[in-house]
């Protein structure tokens, strides 16, 4: 019943409606991408290289006549699987660590929410970076830094929402039927945790995009050839006076993706907090 | 007479709380400060008193929800204080609580079925078909439809829900009840049928309540034995008629004289008392209940009056009377 409500609700809100169809268009393409794009995303053909718009290059080529529109398609399965990969390092153990510094209090509280404040001190970027650098530049290690650098974030959310559900009453009323601890932490407390972490989760897709994309910008992410948006941007770059195009279309990408998560997480906050309190 | 289930001694619960950051010395606030009671078997003790008198707390610390500081809570002729959390999770059997408010004492997203066969669960008393049978049957007994087992708490209303609460108190066949207010948050027609509800359980199954409310139309009603609490101590302690009709204590009989009568014949003389119940931070010296009591004497602010026996064999704890 809950769950139909939801769906009704999200058909209604047109705001995460706009995000999801941005988002499952930028889907399909990912999964049917081999078989639409025009052109090998690896392949170097220099005769043609940065090549303007053109019926057989819709967004030009690159500096070494490589078809931006199948880099850019390739691209999208590189960036979807950076988002989920990402958020899900972060959201396990940030989940994990607030429910019990939150259910704990105190002494387990207080060492796990000094070391996610000191983490937070940290500019992400900065943190990124510094993970990176020590782990390697690779697209697998540009996820588990951005994965890491959010893990607060999750951690403080679940957290404060732990706080306030240990004073419900029937937290109370399982713990005088004589519940252990951790059957309320689990099968009581948790999902009632769930709808904040979506809505976190989903708008934290559209920032480990991003963030993913400014390290493979830095050259700390994905390693040429790979058809990695932010590194596309970076090499871009450099030819932005005389072919713009080579830059603009990775950027538009990852722009409607962001856009696309940042619209549907901010329609499920306002689908799923009404039904909170 | 019937054979003492529960006895309370002395018992106290100081909550800590810190003014200000450098604050050193922490700031107690008195929530239960030398609790007497007892509870028979079968029977209905009634505890009424103002809001934030301590009510709720001593509640939650004859469930141990919370320990207290001093005193002790028998049990059955066992000191439940000293228990290890193991006999701990196995004496929560004989407890239960019905919460007052029936909307935050149930996991929204949990269906009825897992919520009143969650008690069998945990003590492993049932499973599988077995565990379903028996929430039927609960539910059976307290008023609700075996198909509504498949829904969730908010598709039902506030004396259902009160419904699904007594049936989840019951799932462990408890030896005594707390009831907390149990219908002070539900509609007037409502309350009557939840009453009737507790009445006849209690008759169907031997239970023991110790109800707690300030309607003094339905502890008057519920209770076999009724104890009146001000400011963290029991004032008087006495057998319902008994305690309707001559309230010894200036604050029962003030507190009684303020119930409502049916019969708009009889003028009761109404005793109003003066100024706020003092703060349980620093409450009164000697009888807390001075600042506000009409017969006080010199005596009473130095001396703390002790629950003593009367004639009537009323328990009250006053210089003067």
């Amino acid at each position: 019943m809950e769950k139909v409500e939801a769906l009704v609700e999200l058909k209604k809100n047109k705001t995460a409606m706009a995000g999801l169809i941005l988002i499952c268009f930028l889907l399909i393409l990912a999964l049917i991408g081999p078989w639409i794009s025009p052109h090998p995303p690896l392949v170097p053909d220099p005769i043609n290289r940065l090549k303007g718009p053109s019926w057989s290059h819709p967004f030009g080529t690159d500096s070494l006549g490589r078809d931006i529109l199948s880099r850019v398609i390739y691209g999208s399965r590189i960036s979807i699987i950076i988002g989920l990969i990402a958020v899900s390092i972060s959201l396990v153990p940030g989940t994990i660590l607030g429910l019990l510094s939150g259910f704990y209090g105190r002494k387990v509280d207080e060492p796990i929410m000094r070391g996610m404040d000191i983490m937070l001190a940290f500019p992400a970027i900065l943190l990124a970076i510094f993970i990176t650098a020590i782990l390697g530049p690779s697209l697998l290690n540009t996820m588990i830094a951005v994965g890491i650098v959010y893990i607060p974030h999750y951690a403080r959310i679940v957290r404060s929402s732990v706080l306030s559900l240990k004073e419900q009453l029937f937290v109370q009323a399982v713990r005088s039927l004589g519940g252990s601890n951790l059957r309320i932490i689990f099968l009581h407390i948790f999902p009632n945790t769930i709808p904040p972490i979506i809505v976190y989760a989903t708008l934290g897709m559209g920032t480990a995009v991003l963030q993913a994309a400014a390290l493979g910008f830095l050259g700390l992410g994905a390693q040429p050839p790979t058809p990695e948006w932010g590194a596309m941007l970076s090499e871009g770059r450099q030819y932005i006076q005389n072919a713009p195009h080579v830059a603009a279309f990775p950027g538009i990408a990852i722009f409607m993706l962001v856009l696309g998560f940042n619209l549907f997480g901010d329609g499920l906050r306002d689908i799923l907090d009404p039904s909170l309190r | 007479m019937n054979e003492e289930i529960l006895i309370i001694q002395r018992l106290k619960k100081y909550y800590p709380i810190r003014r200000g950051f450098f604050a050193q010395e922490p700031v107690l606030v008195k929530a239960v400060d030398g609790v007497d009671l007892t509870i028979r078997r079968g029977e209905t003790l009634g505890l009424v008193g103002e809001s934030g008198c301590g009510k709720s707390t001593l509640g939650r610390l004859i469930l141990r929800l919370e320990d207290p500081d001093e005193g002790t809570i028998t049990f059955e002729g066992e000191n439940i204080l000293s228990f290890d959390d193991d006999q701990l999770r196995k004496f929560r059997r004989n407890i239960q609580i019905i919460f007052q408010d029936p909307y935050s004492s149930l996991n929204p997203r949990k269906k009825v079925d897992f919520i009143i066969g969650e008690p069998l669960a945990i003590h492993g008393l049932a499973r599988g078909k077995e565990l379903e049978e028996r929430v039927v049957e609960l539910m059976k007994v307290v008023g609700l439809r075996a198909e509504q087992r498949f829904l969730y708490p908010h598709q039902f209303s506030g004396g259902q829900r009160q419904r699904i609460g007594i049936a989840r108190a019951l799932a462990l066949q408890p030896k005594l009840v707390i009831a907390d207010e149990p219908v002070s948050s539900l509609d007037v027609s409502i309350q009557a049928q939840i009453v009737n509800l507790l009445l006849d359980l209690q008759s169907e199954f031997g239970l023991t309540y110790l109800f707690i409310s300030h309607d003094l139309n339905l502890i008057e009603y519920v209770s076999d034995w009724v104890a009146v609490m001000y400011l963290g101590k029991t004032v008087e302690w006495a057998n319902q008629e008994v305690i309707y009709d001559h309230p010894i204590h200036p604050y029962s009989e003030a507190l009684f004289s303020a119930v409502p009568t049916t019969d708009p014949l009889t003028k009761r003389k109404r005793i109003l008392l003066e100024g706020d119940v003092p703060s349980p931070i620093n409450p009164p010296s000697g009888c807390r209940f001075h600042t506000r009591c009409p017969l006080r004497i010199d005596f009473c602010e130095k001396e703390e009056p002790l629950l003593n026996k009367r004639p009537n064999g009323s328990l009250v704890a006053c210089h003067v009377r």
